[in-house]
């Protein structure tokens, strides 16, 4: 009788080059390296260094995201870019992908777009596949029952040489989740919910696997957004087993398994579940019904709240005092109705079409508030063209939103689209922290139908209230 | 690029007692739009070590006289979580700082530090609140016993994964382990091919 394994079991003995030992890590076969302009140079500069070059150009795959401008002008019209250094990166990456051979969907592509949101809409990202990339947010393709996780760069520069990785396996949490979200309720609801219960360094050493009811019941698209930030809870990974859900996302996409070998892949991916009887080393429940629309109040994403909700009351907690000096907020001070100045709908997190939509149904005959800037910014230059193609660009530009090219952008500001000091900013991203969207600026992390409506009122605002 | 081989440090303490400390505060992403991995530490914890007008912030501990030269910094439960940005230890190691002692670190960035010789020491929660109660004080991060010496004579031990703790002692880069393995990388690929 075999001993029953969970998903993260299978997928990592898969990947044994060389199996861990009591004295050396692992060495892990990574399927597919995604690499970016801010966390290669360095490694590239290693190769060149050693005189190595790219051991599996065919498992490495690059494109712009991070420092790249979203105005049309800068991304098609030769327009310079507002920051050189900005500049700099995406021309250096050009020219590693061009020297060492690396396919890469560059400014001008129609496949480029965030890292995370191309893997999968290109069908790269598949189950039973090992994922990293220089950058945190990796853990989004773990949706596809993928072990997929966020590197350094030094390790950026492992994978470029070996294809491989020295891993030391990680410990399992269970996230079952029953029950089932309540309408106006999303999927960032429950990822916030969840980082609320278990703390931002609730995850770490862990590799969490979302289970049960309601995330069976989630899309594509949600399962990503859950799994996107379970490094917000401190986990190395977040996995969803694969499905029905998975597979018909994942058909007939151009680099998906075609015709005869689909059926084989299928075939192979279905047993990419955890046994019956398999255990984790811990286990958490959630009730997906109690969940209501949240969002953060303080500097982390694990000081949220519901919308409808309030800021916690006093504590003797240093670091909360800190967190709302930071946000201007006081204890036990209400939510809702709290003014704001910018709305950012996009990022890893949240860009995909059914974000898009889901702001777009809220924004439809509506006019955001007179004074607030809103951002929409595509995950991807081909969600970019669904979206436009069902008209949500002219529902963003009616309400009063600037409709942009694709890139991360006001997530983590780099390419300078930034919010202003002391600005309160309600964003689909994924991170809070101090000066993240700019010096001083203040981030409400929420769900797209939260930030939509937010946009609405120019105060924070429980969507259901206008659905 | 060579790791400088590290077996032990002796340094008074520099405090920072937040916790859940981001590799956004450590080094901000407007920072990241470079292509090399020298001078960071210029910019390590820029919005909390600067005031708006780019004078040093007199009130940041890293701005005091007393933390000059010290390479040991304590920091809350948490350290380095967020962005998974290698110029956090980067920075870290160019302003001077070799080891990190708090309760808890972010998986990334323990990682991207031990590949870079900045050693993360994670102590018990109680050895954490006396080195935060008592900012400044001399102590020895020993990697040859594991252990943490402290001013009362006591020690401390450390976990550390062996492969890692070899490597750091001996200045060891793991890229060259790693393509040691040609062999055995290359029976997986033709395994898996044939799959």
């Amino acid at each position: 009788m075999t001993t029953p394994k969970t998903l993260f079991q299978k997928v990592w003995e898969r990947h044994e080059v060389v199996p861990q030992t009591a004295d050396t890590p692992a060495v892990l076969f990574i399927d597919l390296h995604l690499i970016h302009e801010v966390t290669t140079p360095q490694a590239f500069s290693i190769l060149r260094e050693r005189g190595l070059s790219v051991r599996r150009r065919d498992l490495t795959l690059g494109t712009m995201d991070h420092s790249t401008p979203t105005r049309t002008e800068q991304v098609f019209g030769g327009k310079p870019f507002t920051i050189a250094s900005a500049a700099n990166q995406v021309q250096q990456l050009e020219v590693n992908c061009a020297e060492f051979g690396v396919e890469l969907l560059n400014l001008t592509s129609d496949l480029r777009g965030i890292v995370h949101v191309i893997g999968p809409e290109l069908g790269a990202t598949q189950p039973g596949k090992t994922i990293v990339c220089g950058d945190s947010h990796t853990s989004t393709h773990g949706a596809f029952g993928a072990l997929a996780f966020g590197i350094g760069t030094t390790e950026v520069g492992h994978v470029l040489a070996t294809q491989c990785l020295l891993q030391t396996k990680a410990k399992t949490l269970a996230i079952n989740v029953t029950g089932k979200l309540k309408p106006g309720v999303t999927a960032k609801d429950l990822v916030l919910a969840i980082i609320g219960k278990i703390g931002v360094g609730g995850g770490t050493g862990h590799v969490i696997e979302f289970r049960g009811e309601a995330i069976r019941a989630l899309s594509m698209d949600e399962r990503m957004t859950v799994c996107n930030m379970s490094i917000e809870a401190g986990a190395r990974a977040g996995m969803v087993a694969p499905d029905e859900t998975t597979f018909a996302y994942l058909k007939g996409r151009p680099r998906a398994p075609q015709g005869a070998d689909w059926e084989r892949a299928v075939a192979d991916w279905r047993t990419l579940v955890t046994d019956e009887g398999a255990t984790f080393d811990r286990e958490v429940t959630i009730d997906a019904n109690t969940v209501e629309p949240m969002i953060s109040w303080g500097t982390h994403p694990g000081m949220v709240a519901a919308v409808s909700g309030s800021v916690p009351a006093s504590s003797n907690d240093p670091v909360f005092d800190k967190a709302l000096s930071y946000m201007g907020f006081s204890a036990g001070q209400k939510l809702a109705g709290s003014p704001i100045n910018v709305v950012f709908v996009g990022s890893c997190t949240n860009s995909r079409l059914s974000d898009l939509r889901a702001a777009a149904s809220v924004l439809k005959g509506r006019k955001i508030a007179r004074g607030v800037q809103m951002l929409v910014v595509p995950g991807s230059q081909q969600i970019k063209k669904q979206a436009e193609a069902e008209g949500l660009d002219k529902v963003f530009i009616e309400a009063g939103a600037e409709w942009r090219e694709s890139g991360c952008s006001m997530c983590l500001g780099m390419n300078g689209d930034i919010v202003g000091k002391g600005q309160y900013s309600v964003s689909t991203s994924n991170r809070n922290f101090e000066g993240r969207q700019g010096v001083g600026a203040r981030t409400l992390l929420a769900s797209p139908l939260t930030a939509a409506a937010s946009a609405v009122r120019g105060t924070i605002t429980d969507p259901r209230d206008l659905l | 690029m060579t790791m400088e081989a590290f077996s032990s440090v002796t340094s008074r303490t520099v405090v920072l007692p937040r916790t859940d400390i981001d590799t956004d505060q450590i080094i901000p992403a407007r920072f990241l739009r470079t292509t090399s991995r020298e001078g960071l530490g210029q910019q390590l914890f820029s919005d909390w070590r600067y005031l708006a007008d780019g004078r040093p912030n007199p009130d940041f501990v890293l701005n005091q006289p007393e933390s000059a030269g010290c390479s040991v910094l304590v920091g809350g439960r948490n350290f380095g979580c967020g962005s998974s940005r290698e110029h956090a230890p980067w920075a870290l190691l160019d302003f001077g700082i070799r080891a990190v002692i708090s309760t808890e670190f972010a998986d990334i960035f323990r990682s991207n530090a031990l590949k870079n010789g900045l050693v993360p020491v994670i102590v018990d929660d109680a050895t954490l609140q006396w080195l935060i109660g008592h900012p400044g004080v001399e102590v020895t991060v020993d990697l040859t016993s594991s252990s943490l010496k402290l001013p009362d004579g006591k020690s401390v031990t450390f976990p550390i994964e062996p492969f890692a703790r070899y490597c750091l002692i001996h200045g060891v880069d793991q890229l060259g382990y790693l393509l040691s393995k040609n062999n055995e990388i290359t029976a997986y690929e033709q395994r898996h091919a044939a799959r």
